[in-house]
Order: C-alpha cells, then structure tokens, then sequence
C-alpha cells in the first residue's frame, strides 16, 4: 500500500532520499569518542576482570586523541571558515571547537581524578568510564548544535549517563538519593524544555536556530510582526530558558545541586559542577545568540533575574555550609549568576558578552576541577568532606595547601589568579552596556564577589590558620594522576591570570554562524 | 624623549617575585638559606634601585614619566603593560625598597609564631612586587592587579602570625578592601567606554597619561560625579578614610610587626597615590566637586582619630589611630587640589611612612619585651631599655610634627594650602577645615606626649622591675631602624629633597584650570571646563 499518498505527499518527496553530505572530518572528534566508548565496553565484555586496570589509561588517551581532530579542525577553519552540516543543524565553527576542547580537557582531568577513587573504592570501573565517555560525547556534539531537535538529543546524552554516575556508590543511600534526585529533576526540566520547543516550532514552523530566530519577529505564515506579548512565544522561551537553569544550578531551580553534589562519588561532582554545568551554558549561549537574539525583550529581563537570583542565593546560603562539597555548590551556584550576567546585556553587547561567557567557562573548569582535586587529595586522609577537614592542611600538606588557597583566591576572583580576569571580562561586558540596569547588575557583581570572598577566604583561613584536627600530622600521600591533575589546573590558573592573553585570544569568538 | 633604560622597572618590580619562586623550590629546614635569599633579594634591589634612579632619573625634568615601557598585554581589552615613574611617584618607591629590607632584618632573629621564616619571607617578598607595581603601573588595569595582589600576602600574614583575634581582623581587612576595589573596577570599566576625544571618537584606552591628557573632557557631570565615586571607594577604602576606617586598628593591632609597619608604612599609600595619581588627574571637574566632602572626610578623620586616640588602652591600637588621623592631614591636602596641598600630601606619605613604621617597630619590640601593650601595666622604659626609651620619645616627636624632623613637612604645608584651595572649591569651607585641622595638631601632641609619658617616663611597673627579658634594643634592631632615623632628620632638614621632585609631577598631574588666574583663566576657556558659576582666581 502506498502510504504517501495518504498523507498527500508527492511520492518523489520520499522516496528520493539522499543521504546529506557528511563531512567526516568535521565530526571526527564525535567518531572518535564514540569509537572509544564502545571499545572500553567492548574491553570489559571479552576481558572482564582482566582488563580493569587498563581501562582508565584508555579512557583518558581516547579523550586526548579526539583532541586530535579538533587541532587539526581549528587549523582548518581559520582559513576556510566555519563547517556547516545537515542544513545548519551542525556547526563546526571557532566557538564549537574551543567549547569541545574545554569538554575534553576538564574530562580528562576528571578521568585523572577518578583513576584511583574509582580503582580502590568499590565500584563497577569500567562501565563508569564508558558513561563518562558518552556524557563527554553529549557535550561535544552540544557545542556543535545549532538545532532544537539536536540540542534536546544531546542534552539527554550527556545527561542520562550523569545520572547513573551519581549513583556509583553502590551501597550508600546518599549516592542513591542524590542519583534519583539529580534524574527526578533532570527528567523535570528535560520535559519543561521540550514543551517550551514544541512551543517555540508551533509558532515558527521551524528547529533550526537561525530559522527560529528570524520568524520570532515576525509571523512566518503572514509577515505580521509579532509583538512581545505574544504568550506562547515568550512562554516557548522561557519554558526552554527554565529548562537549561536547571542543568546550571541557577537558583530558584538550583535546589538538586548541594544534595547531589555531596552524596555522588567526589570525581563525578566535579564531573557535574564542572562539564554538565558548561554544556548547559553551551546550550543557553547557543539558544540566546542564536535561536533568541531577535527577541531580547524576552530573555533579557529573564536572565537578569536569573542571575541576580542565583549570585545572591548561592552566596548566601554558602555562608552557613559546613561541608566543603556544598560549599562548592553553593559556590556553583553563585558563580552560575555571574556567568549569567552577560546574558542578560546580550541583546545590546554581542559578541562581548559571548566572549566573557567563553573565557569564564574555559578558566571556571580549570580552577574548580582543581578546588575539588584537592578536596579529593584531602578526602584521602581525613576521610570527610566536612569544612574543619580542611583545617590546618597547611602543616602536613602545604602543597595541597598552597593549591587550594589558589584555587579559593581564584573563584574570589582576586588578581593575580586565573578569576580575576573571567570576572572582569563579565563587568567589561555588564558596564559596556551602560544602561540602568546593567549598571544595577554591575553593582550587584560588585557587592556578590564581595560576599564571596568571604567564604573562600574563610576555607584559605582555616587551611593556614587553624590547627589539624586532632593534631595529626601525617603527610598526605598523593597518586601520580591526582598530582597530574593539580599541576595542570594550578599552571592553567595561573597562566590564565598572569597573561589573561593566553585565553582571551581563544575566547574572542564572534556570533556563531547558523545554516 | 627617549630613554635607553626601559628594563629597569620591569626588573625592579619582578625582582622580589623570582626572589619568591626561588624561596618556594627550598626545603623549609634550610631557615638561613631563606633568610640570606630574602635580604640579598630586597636589599641588593634596595641598594642597586636607589643607586639607579638616583644617577638615572632625571631630576631637572621630573614632571615626565622616565624609565618608560609600554607594550602588549591583554589586547581583547586593549590594557597594555605600561610602566613609568616621575617625580610623585619616586619617593614612593624609594620608601617601598627601603621599608622592605629592613622589615627582613628586623625579623630576622625573632619570627612571630608560629615561625616558619621561609612562609614569612615569601610573602613579605610578594608584597614588595604588589607594592612597587602599584607605583610604577601606568595603565588601570596592571594598576588595579597590582592593587590587589598585596591583599593576598597582607591577609595570610595577619591571619597566620597575627594576634589572638587574627582570624577577625585578617578577614575584615580584606572585605572592606575587596569592596572598594569591586566599585574602583567598575570606575576604571565606565572611564575605558565613555572615554572620547572631543570629535567624538571613543579612546577605548586604560592608559593613565591618555587619559588624563583627556581630563574628563565630554563626560556628563553625573557620570563623572559617579565614576569618581567608585574610584573614592577603592582609594578611601585603603587610605582609610572616615568612616570606612574601622578595619584599620584591627588589622594594626592583630597585624605581626612587620606586617603593621609594612601597612602602615606603604600599603596606605597606595590609596593617597590612587588619588593624586589617577582620580583627580583623570577626572578634575568631579574633584573639584568631591573636594568639599572629601576634604570634610579628612578633617573628620583628623579629629576622630585624635580622639581615638586618647581613649585606647593598647599602645599599638593607639598608633593606629594615629595613622588615622595623620592620613587626614594627607588627604586634607590632596582635596584642596593645589600643587602645594599635593605636594605636602606627597611628603606626608612618605613621613608617615617612616614615622609611623619606626613607631610600629618599636611597639613591636616592646612586646616582644613586656609581652603586653596594654599602656596601663607599661612605663619606665627609659630606665629598663633607655635607648630604646629614646628612640621612642624621637618617633613621638616626629609625629606630632616638631619643626626640624620629617612629620612637620607633611602636616604643616597640608594645613596651610586648605587657606587657598583651587579654582571652583570653596575657600570658606576649607579655611573651616584648616581651623579644624590645626585643633587636631594640638590634639596629636597630647595623646603623643601622654603615651610617650605613661610608656617611657616614670618607674617601671612591679611586676616588670626586674624582668631580666627586658632589655635594650638589640643589634638587628638598630640596622633595622638607622636608616629610618636618619631619613626623618634628613627629610626634616631638607625637604626640598622630595619637595623639588614631586612638584613638577604634581603640576602636570593638576588640570590647569585648578590654578589658573585671570587672564588665563578666561584663555583656557575654565568657565565652559568647570561649569558658569566658578569664579576665576
């Protein structure tokens, strides 16, 4: 029976596909990825038992070999251009590739932290780093997504491994509650975002970003323009807005981020408040720029709350912590309403606003991957993650010591440490707008880091200031891959704020070209 | 004009850093390898950039920056590294290389608890190159790096080898700090995008001499007024000015001694310079508007300070009071936006600079002697350690401004210049502040000679009398405190010394419109730069 004729379609309409053109260089990196997530599997299957010492080495080389490709990708396009796949749905430009390579990079240093947590505890090892792989290939393909069907696709890949690695301490009720927590919210806010896309292609007719972004001004059906009180597109945006908050940990949608972050195996929050909080902003940065930039009537108002909400919930409420891991996401928080900023001055900034997002991104994952690093190191010890665990490291571990105060001093935001100038660019940006509100914003930066440092200058005081508890002074040992780990982000933290040009020459990427 | 000696800042700034690193890759155990290291850093710098700038700067033309360097930095933001020194900010940097050496040597046979040389140093170390760089930085945003790195450093020294109540003061020093330098960073952001030549075209620069050449030119009264504002918070924070000094006398009293004296000594400065160097030369029309509030902020803190003074108990706590009120005096002078009350502002910094560190110093022995500085259980000291009694009663002369050492030339010009504030400030108001002022000079000379009374004078207490730990000052503390002595009678014989230096600084860091009188006045077109209702001189 010919079914085409029943849904009035002109036969040639589907018979003739063509397989769309693929360009195999510029999804490389992705092959690669997938290429290693099904071989550790596949390792695991034949090998059992006999393989999991491998598996981590493994891990981490496919994550440097798909550094490969993006290398030679980036070497590309500065002559070429931008790479443009399945009519705009996959992009492959300057911004693309240096968000993937900021994936790659902060997951490599994840694999590095977990290759002796996850080895000595008591976990299942090499499912874990095929999870973690194919969460990192949700991120990369996030960063080239310029689609709202690709973006939900990715989302959900990078997502629903994350949930299963929250739960990896098997028999702790903790892991399991931050596991089902973390999915319960996740499954939420994915359904809220595919409702505001549905949304949002009912009103333009279209997935594509660029496409959506061009018939949100007007109506695609009879040119009308579309004014801001048109419901269901502000709804549609705000709808997938919300829905990305929560992967951020931007308050009021922030509440699953301190209970999953404490009760999952240290390596994978570190994992989540590092890498799945920047595929969220990927995501929000790429809907914002792109699919939304003709209607900053309606984000901006919606971002500014969102980060003022966040900066001063988060750093309040990280005031009162008592575990250094909520803390941490307490400061996740906090430090999420200051990468929100931007947004809500897009509109009238641009590329200045995306380019303080990327650099605070890229110097975000090197200083709190190495906060936890050493948080991991110190857990070793002392066995807890509460706040007086950190007292007195200075006198059995001063270079852990030394480290964790960079890294704190560094989130505050004090120069000459890598923070500083992510802060900055965001104020640069804030203030080059200029309008009111935008300087109310700036103020409310000004006063937030202020706020801030409190805290981490508190965690740096107990470090230097306090005794050990119960004086014990036996030295830390540390594993070569966890002291890998916090060489590379003590050296990228310090060279991003010596020479704030080493990154800003990478993050200085223009509006992202669609199809 | 070109200079063939553009390393030379470069190198005297980043000389203490490297100095560091060295430190860091040496074994804890090896304290005189760490001590020897530390002093040949500072006082091999010390000796070598005195020599330096003293045969290498020009003094004949000290209005210009000399010793320029100026390339790439951060390009996406367009701040470069710029550095430069001129005759305002020599003495500084003279008095930073001085200070820091002989910090080293003052601690080198007793480090506060808990010990650990090799931390102590490293920091003292880090803070010399913050401290120097805030002086030569010529662009706002290397400025404003520098501005903060000495937080760090400051912060770890009173929260480690501090006082009892450390963990309090070491965190309020560092918000209070921290905030003002938060509003100062959206300043320097609002100058860099309203910034335009009058054609319109913006500058989009952070360099300070660019900018200052535009002097605010273009920008709406609000805005200025605004932008200053930020750059009052950032500086005033640091000076400290009432009422935002409260962090001071706990930072001073729970601060180790070397970190009192390097405080008070350079980090206040770094606020006083802030000012004379980037806000009122940048925006001179909204100084001459700040300069009434400003100038009653000073006066406030003169007296208040005083007062405080007379109602501590704590010798330390009592001298940093004094600091309170002695910055008064320096920003008394910086807001009458005169050369002559700059140039008073700049010898007052460096005065109080020796002045007070010498009195820090010697508080600093006395409690390594009496272990209290509670004034009450104190006296004697001219009996039990009469040198060091002496050296005292010098320090406390100096600072209540006795004629002859170096106090007097930074509070008596200060006083005089409030007769004759600049163009556009009113004279009625600053004589009122003079008039004020003079009262706290009687008042500094009371609560100076009652400490110096109960301390020095009289029988030493019963339970003090036969202490045998009490005594005279001993070798590393002199070689620590000569020099300063020396300088704050040098400085008081001559102060032409920093006086001619700084002038041609001060005068080409002044808007023209501040002094101009009559003809020249209505020539460079003042009325239109400052608004109809300024009267000319």
């Amino acid at each position: 029976m010919d079914f085409t004729a029943l849904a009035g379609l002109p036969v040639a309409d589907v018979v003739a596909f063509t397989r769309p053109a693929i360009d195999w260089h510029a999804v490389a990196p992705e092959l690669i990825l997938l290429g290693f997530g099904a071989l550790l599997t596949l390792i695991d299957v034949i090998f059992l038992d006999r393989a999991k010492q491998y598996t981590a080495a493994l891990a981490g080389v496919g994550l440097l070999a798909t550094m490969v490709p993006i290398l030679t990708l980036a070497n590309d396009i500065s002559e070429t251009g931008p790479r443009v796949m399945f009519d705009g749905a996959f992009v492959v430009d300057e911004f693309a590739l240096i968000m993937k390579a900021v994936f790659i990079l902060s997951g490599y240093v994840v694999i590095l932290l977990s290759t002796n947590y996850i080895g000595e505890g008591d976990y299942w090892e090499s499912e874990y780093y095929g999870l973690m792989l194919s969460s990192i290939l949700g991120m990369v393909v996030m960063a080239s997504s310029r689609d709202l069907i690709s973006i939900f696709v990715a989302f959900e890949l990078l997502s629903i491994p994350s949930y299963m690695l929250a739960t990896w301490k098997k028999r702790s009720l903790e892991s399991n509650e931050a596991g089902l927590k973390y999915y319960l919210m996740g499954v939420f806010a994915s359904a809220i975002m595919l409702y505001g896309m549905s949304l949002l292609f009912g009103v333009s007719g279209e997935t594509i970003l660029t496409k959506v972004n061009a018939s949100l001004t007007s109506d695609p059906l009879t040119g009308d323009a579309l004014s801001s009180s048109t419901p269901i597109l502000t709804l549609g945006i705000i709808f997938v807005i919300v829905g990305f908050a929560f992967k951020v940990s931007a308050a009021p949608f922030h509440s699953w981020a301190p209970d999953t972050y404490s009760g999952a195996p240290i390596p994978v929050t570190a994992f989540l408040a590092v890498a799945s909080k920047i595929a969220g902003f990927v995501a929000l940065v790429q809907l914002v720029f792109v699919g939304f930039y003709a209607r900053a009537d309606v984000f901006q108002p919606l971002m500014w709350i969102l980060a003022a909400a966040s900066m001063i919930i988060g750093n309040l409420v990280a005031l009162r912590q008592t575990d250094i891991v909520r803390l941490m996401a307490y400061s996740g928080v906090a430090q999420a309403g200051f990468i929100l900023a931007p947004l809500a001055v897009a509109g009238d900034v641009g590329d200045q606003a995306l380019s303080s997002i990327v650099s605070y991104l890229a110097i975000y994952a090197a200083m709190n991957l190495g906060a936890f690093a050493v948080i991991l190191a110190a857990a070793r010890k002392t066995g807890s993650t509460s706040i007086e665990s950190m007292n007195g490291l200075f006198s059995y571990a001063p270079g852990l010591a030394v480290a964790m105060t960079i890294f704190m001093f560094a989130l505050a935001g004090i120069p000459p440490l890598g923070g500083w100038f992510a802060k900055f660019q965001i104020f640069f940006a804030v203030v080059e707008q200029g309008g009111t509100w935008a300087i109310l914003l700036g103020v409310l930066l000004a006063v937030n880091s202020v706020i801030a440092l409190y805290y981490y200058a508190a965690v740096a005081r107990r470090i230097w200031a306090d005794e050990a508890p119960n004086g014990d002074l036996t030295p830390i040992r540390i594993p070569a891959s966890l002291s890998a780990a916090l060489v590379l982000t003590v050296v990228a933290t310090l060279v991003f704020g010596f020479l704030p040009g080493s990154i800003s020459q990478f993050t200085d990427v223009g509006l992202i070209a669609g199809g | 004009m070109n200079y063939d000696n553009d390393w030379f800042l470069s190198v005297l700034t980043f000389t203490p850093l490297v100095g560091a690193l060295v430190m860091m890759l040496i074994p804890k155990a090896d304290e005189a390898l760490h001590k020897a290291i530390a002093l040949a850093v500072s006082g091999g710098l010390f000796l070598f950039g005195t020599f330096y700038m003293l045969t290498e700067f020009d003094f004949d033309n000290s209005g210009a920056m000399q010793f320029n360097f100026d390339t790439n930095w951060i390009n996406v933001i367009n701040s470069r590294y710029i550095v430069g020194v001129d005759g305002m900010a020599l003495p500084l940097i003279l008095l930073t290389l001085l200070v820091v050496p002989l910090c080293v040597i003052y601690s080198w046979d007793h480090f506060p608890e808990p010990a650990n040389p090799k931390a102590f140093l490293i920091l003292i170390l880090i803070l010399e190159t913050g401290m120097i760089g805030t002086f030569v930085a010529e662009d706002l945003i290397l400025f404003f790096v520098f501005f903060e790195v000495v937080l760090l450093p400051m912060f770890f020294m009173i929260a480690v080898w501090g006082g009892p109540d450390r963990r309090y003061a070491s965190l309020k020093f560092f918000l209070f700090t921290l905030f003002g330098s938060a509003l100062m960073i959206l300043a320097f952001l609002s100058l860099f995008f309203l910034a335009e030549d009058p054609s319109g075209v913006a500058l989009r620069t952070f360099d300070i001499q660019a900018l200052t050449e535009w002097g605010g030119a273009n920008l709406t009264r609000s805005a200025g007024l605004l932008i200053f504002g930020g750059m009052f918070m950032g500086f005033g924070i640091k000076v400290p000015m009432f009422p935002f000094h409260t962090w001071l006398p706990d930072a001073h009293t729970q601060a180790p001694t070397v970190g009192s004296v390097i405080l008070a000594a350079v980090l206040l400065k770094l606020g006083t310079y802030g000012f004379i160097r980037i806000a009122i030369p940048i925006l001179p029309q909204a100084a001459v508007e700040w300069a009434p509030w400003i100038g009653l902020l000073a006066v406030i803190g003169i007296i208040y300070g005083a007062l405080g003074c007379l109602a501590q108990t704590d010798m330390k706590r009592l001298i940093a009071f004094s600091s309170v009120s002695h910055m008064g005096f320096v920003m008394l002078g910086i807001a009458t936006l005169t050369t002559f009350g700059i140039n008073a502002a700049v010898f007052g910094m460096v005065a109080h600079g020796l002045i007070t560190g010498i009195l820090f110093f010697v508080a600093g022995s006395v409690k390594d002697r009496y272990h209290t500085l509670e004034i009450e259980r104190l006296g004697g000291l001219l009996l039990q350690a009469p040198r060091m009694g002496w050296i005292l009663g010098f320090a406390t002369m100096a600072s209540l401004g006795l004629p002859g050492l170096a106090g007097f030339w930074g509070e008596f010009p200060a006083i005089l210049s409030a007769y004759n504030p600049a163009n556009g400030v009113s004279e009625t108001i600053f004589r009122t502040y003079m008039v004020i002022a003079a009262v706290g000079t009687v008042l500094a000379a009371g609560y100076l000679l009652w400490l110096l009374q109960r301390t020095a004078f009289g029988e030493p207490s019963e339970e003090f009398a036969n202490d045998p730990e009490i005594v005279d000052a001993s070798r590393f503390e002199y070689v620590a405190w000569a020099p300063m002595l020396v300088l704050i009678v040098v400085l008081g014989i001559f102060p032409n010394l920093i006086f001619k230096t700084s002038d041609p600084a001060v005068e080409k860091s002044l808007h023209p419109c501040l002094s101009a009188e009559g003809e020249e006045f209505i020539a460079l077109d003042c009325p239109a730069v400052f608004g109809v209702e300024v009267a000319g001189g």
